[in-house]
């Protein structure tokens, strides 16, 4: 990549739970308005990865930049004001507060209010459910409209870079695809989408570019189309021989 | 034609046997406990003791329970009511009998008082024979199995009834219970008005109790048919009927109505210290203490859901600071006016909100409820120790805490003192309405269903915990303060943990998050046991049973906030909109509804 300044990096960080070394020495960089994944299988570090952005664990070595920012070990609280939102792991919504409280939660921070009101109209024309299950609480929602609220929530806070957690988990396979149909219409519309899946193909037909994550190292890193075509990934994780 | 489809026959009789041997449990529970014989030294009803009405209802609710009719199923009839109601109330009301009856011949014939203190000989060998009604314990036993089972059926039989009255009936016994065992708030309420209004009331106090405080025959007559007359008419048709004016009105002319209701409950609760006289303004202030607090622990358990065991700490806090302040006694000897001291009271209950809470800012559940129990007592012992004796008086306490004053005037009264804890509770009310809907009310909704998801929002997770606890902490503070000056001196052991869990139970059973459960829930918990006195003695009993009755029937509370009511009739409420959706479709079995006249009215 030629861009001078990616929107988001990690540079040689690792992270440690304890004595136990998560993540090994990751350089990663997401530029504005691409789509980027990271695949890999269980407890290869993939959410650890997350929650180093985040703020949740604070790296034991490396730096994470955000517009060429260091944001190592802010609080997490700090990262949604400055563009960072997350569509968390099996979607995680406020279940007893209502979805319009849910997305209300989403713009927090936010104190322009008209251009909140936009933001519903956008998060609306995106999820035509969301609109319909407005006054409902969340917990009563069906799987793939918890996704969708999910997603609405996070985009509330008009974000620079989304980060999803497993956004196909628990989800039938209809609702996988068109749930990464809208990730891509999300990213048309300008938000940069760093997704973290184990479902490799379905993330490559719609990323730009990827990294493969195994034992806390990347392994692989490329364009979705050369991962796509490389024979290791084929073996390891597009289930061919 | 109807296919009526019946649970077996062993199903139902095991059912009923159950009932009756719970009951029958109860009632040998009540006798042996003692509670039978201490209710008997007050007359509830004309010729009846507390004692025996405690024993005699137990009959008659199993009798209710187990005659009532199987609950509508899909795909099974309900079976139109008829004698099989009084017959199962009164089987279930015989094993009971035969229980207690069984109880009454073994304590006639072994002496078990070295096991259980409370069986005294008074209760059936010797003179007055309190279970037996003054009978020898043969024919006493004989009496009670007799009596259980005829009160069983016909407490049953009430379930025949339709439905409205049915109500009825149980409104009317409801209201005569309530009448006899409220009898000193009832008569010097009819007093009052008479002395306050000039209103021809006082000898109504006379005509329905006679001189010994039971309500008389004329009176429970009285009573009665005006609780049954009342839920006949006003069952729901009047409140209808306002709400459906009420919409019709114009957004203004609503408003008024609005501040009119408003202004006219102002002014009745004005009047109402007046009315009650001192004692009952008392116990009303006892209460407010307690409400206060109820308020404050509300924010910090019921919305930010911070389970918080040792709130008492906060109470303590705001009466020693008022007390230092305000005595001329204390160390500090300021002897200050009340007033000066309350915003002290506010700063070091918010200190103490910090201190408390900024420790266990990482902890969750309970791990958390375990350590503010700890600090709660902390906070008893410390004010207990030697170590600050000097300045807290260790366990003598500090006296002659100064009283409120408003201008030159002391409030000295209970009625006077009912206004400032009125002004207080307002305020607290106020502050709970207006926080629920805030920001921060937002906030701690959020960190209460998922703090890391809330934290990605960019909720402060400290400042939320913190500012939960230091509004609670400020509430109590000032219960605490109301308290101090109430009684005119603090002492240590009057901030145990019984507090705490006094005021988390009124929250539990009244309504999480609902300030009309709270309030509700501070009237019968704390109101209630000032008044029956003899109920003190198993006042936790009652707690216990509560709470356990509340969990099982009643998860949400009296008066539940809408949202938790939703939240725990979940599977309900998804239920009824499945079988609604399944009336507007096809049956595939027509025949198997049951006959609309048996479909018991929606309550």
């Amino acid at each position: 990549m030629t861009d001078p300044q990616p929107l988001l990096s990690l540079r040689g960080v690792s992270t440690h739970y304890g004595a136990i070394q998560v993540l090994r020495d990751i350089d990663l960089e997401i530029h504005a308005g691409e789509v980027v994944c990271l695949l890999g299988g269980n407890a290869s570090g993939k959410t650890t990865m997350l929650k180093t952005i985040l703020g949740y664990v604070v790296p034991t070595r490396g730096e994470v930049l955000l517009d060429g920012r260091r944001i190592t070990g802010l609080p997490t609280q700090r990262l949604v004001g400055l563009g960072v939102s997350m569509v968390p792991e099996n979607r995680r919504l406020f279940k007893r507060m209502t979805v319009r409280e849910n997305l209300e939660m989403g713009c927090y921070l936010r104190n322009d209010s008209e251009e909140v009101a936009k933001d519903f109209e956008r998060v609306f024309a995106l999820f035509p459910r969301v609109r319909q299950r407005f006054g409902q609480r969340a917990g009563t929602l069906s799987g793939g409209e918890q996704q969708m609220v999910a997603m609405a929530r996070a985009l509330m806070a008009r974000p620079k870079v989304l980060l999803m957690d497993e956004p196909s988990m628990g989800l039938a396979p209809v609702l996988v695809e068109q749930n990464f149909e809208i990730i891509r219409e999300i990213n048309e519309q300008g938000t940069t989408v760093f997704v973290v899946e184990q479902n490799a193909t379905m993330a490559l037909s719609i990323a730009d570019r990827g990294y493969v994550l195994q034992t806390g190292r990347i392994v692989l890193s490329g364009t979705a189309e050369s991962l796509l075509s490389d024979q290791r990934m084929r073996t390891a994780y597009l289930g061919e021989l | 034609m109807t296919t009526v489809v019946e649970a077996p026959a062993a199903a139902v009789g095991s059912r009923v046997v159950m009932i009756g041997l719970v009951g029958g449990a109860v009632a040998v529970f009540v006798s042996a406990n003692g509670m039978v014989e201490a209710f008997s030294e007050r007359e509830l009803l004309d010729g009846l003791t507390l004692g025996a009405v405690l024993l005699l209802s137990i009959p008659l609710l199993v009798g209710y329970v187990a005659g009532r009719r199987q609950p509508e199923l899909e795909g099974f009839a309900t079976r139109p009511p008829g004698w099989r109601n009084p017959a199962t109330g009164l089987l279930a009301g015989f094993i009971s009998g035969v229980t207690i009856g069984a109880f009454v011949l073994l304590i006639a014939t072994v002496d078990l008082r070295g096991v259980l203190l409370n069986v005294t000989p008074e209760l059936v060998r010797d003179d007055p024979r309190i279970l037996t009604f003054g009978l020898e314990p043969g024919a006493g036993a004989g009496l009670l199995v007799g009596l259980f089972a005829v009160l069983g059926g016909l407490a049953g039989a009430i379930q025949v009834l339709p439905d409205l009255w049915r109500r009825a009936v149980l409104a009317a016994v409801g209201w005569v219970l309530a009448f006899g065992l409220m009898q000193a708030v009832v008569s010097q309420v009819l007093r009052g008005l008479q002395q306050q209004l000039r209103i021809w009331t006082e000898p109504l106090a006379d005509f329905l109790y006679d001189t010994s405080g039971a309500l008389s025959i004329a009176g429970i007559t009285v009573v009665a048919v005006l609780g049954f007359c009342l839920q006949l008419l006003g069952s729901r048709k009047p409140r209808a009927l306002v709400n459906a004016r009420l919409e019709r009105l114009t957004d203004r002319s609503r408003r008024i109505v609005r501040v009119a209701v408003l202004a006219a409950a102002l002014l009745l609760l004005g009047l109402l210290p007046q009315v009650l006289g001192s004692f009952l303004s008392e116990v009303l202030n006892i209460a407010g203490i307690f409400l206060l607090m109820a308020l404050g622990l509300n924010i910090v358990v019921g919305f930010a859901g911070l389970l918080d065991l040792g709130y008492v700490a906060f109470f303590a806090v705001g009466a020693y600071t008022t007390a230092l302040l305000t005595s001329p006694q204390s160390s500090l000897g300021v002897g200050w006016i009340f007033w000066l001291a309350v915003p002290f009271v506010v700063l070091a209950a918010a200190v103490a909100g910090l201190l408390v809470g900024t420790p266990v800012l990482r902890m969750r559940g309970d791990y958390l409820a375990i350590v503010t129990l700890g600090f709660g007592e902390i906070a008893r012992l410390l004010f207990l120790s030697d170590w600050l004796k000097p300045t807290f008086g260790g366990a003598q306490g500090i006296i002659q805490v100064g009283d409120i004053t408003v201008g030159p005037v002391g409030v000295r009264t209970p009625q006077a003192f009912f206004y400032v804890i009125f002004v207080f509770v307002l305020l607290a009310a106020y502050a709970t309405y207006a926080l629920q809907d805030s920001r921060i009310g937002r906030a701690w909704m959020a960190m209460r269903e998922d703090e890391s998801v809330a934290e990605a929002m960019g909720v402060d997770i400290v400042t939320a915990k913190l500012s939960a606890f230091i509004v609670g902490a400020v509430l109590a503070g000032f219960g605490g303060a109301l308290f101090a000056t109430k009684i005119g001196s603090v002492f240590p052991h009057s901030f145990n943990v019984i507090v705490s869990i006094t005021v988390l139970v009124v929250i539990i059973v009244g309504g999480m998050a609902s300030v009309p459960g709270v309030v509700l829930g501070t009237m019968v918990l704390v109101g209630l046991p000032e008044l029956l006195r003899e109920f003190e003695e198993y006042r936790f009993l009652i707690y216990g049973a509560l709470l356990i009755f509340m969990m099982l029937r009643r998860p949400e509370g009296f008066i539940p906030s809408k949202r938790r009511a939703e939240e725990l009739h979940e599977e309900e409420i998804a239920q009824d909109e499945w079988l609604k959706t399944q009336d507007t479709g096809s049956r595939p079995e027509p025949g198997s509804r049951p006959e609309p006249g048996s479909r018991p009215e929606p309550s």
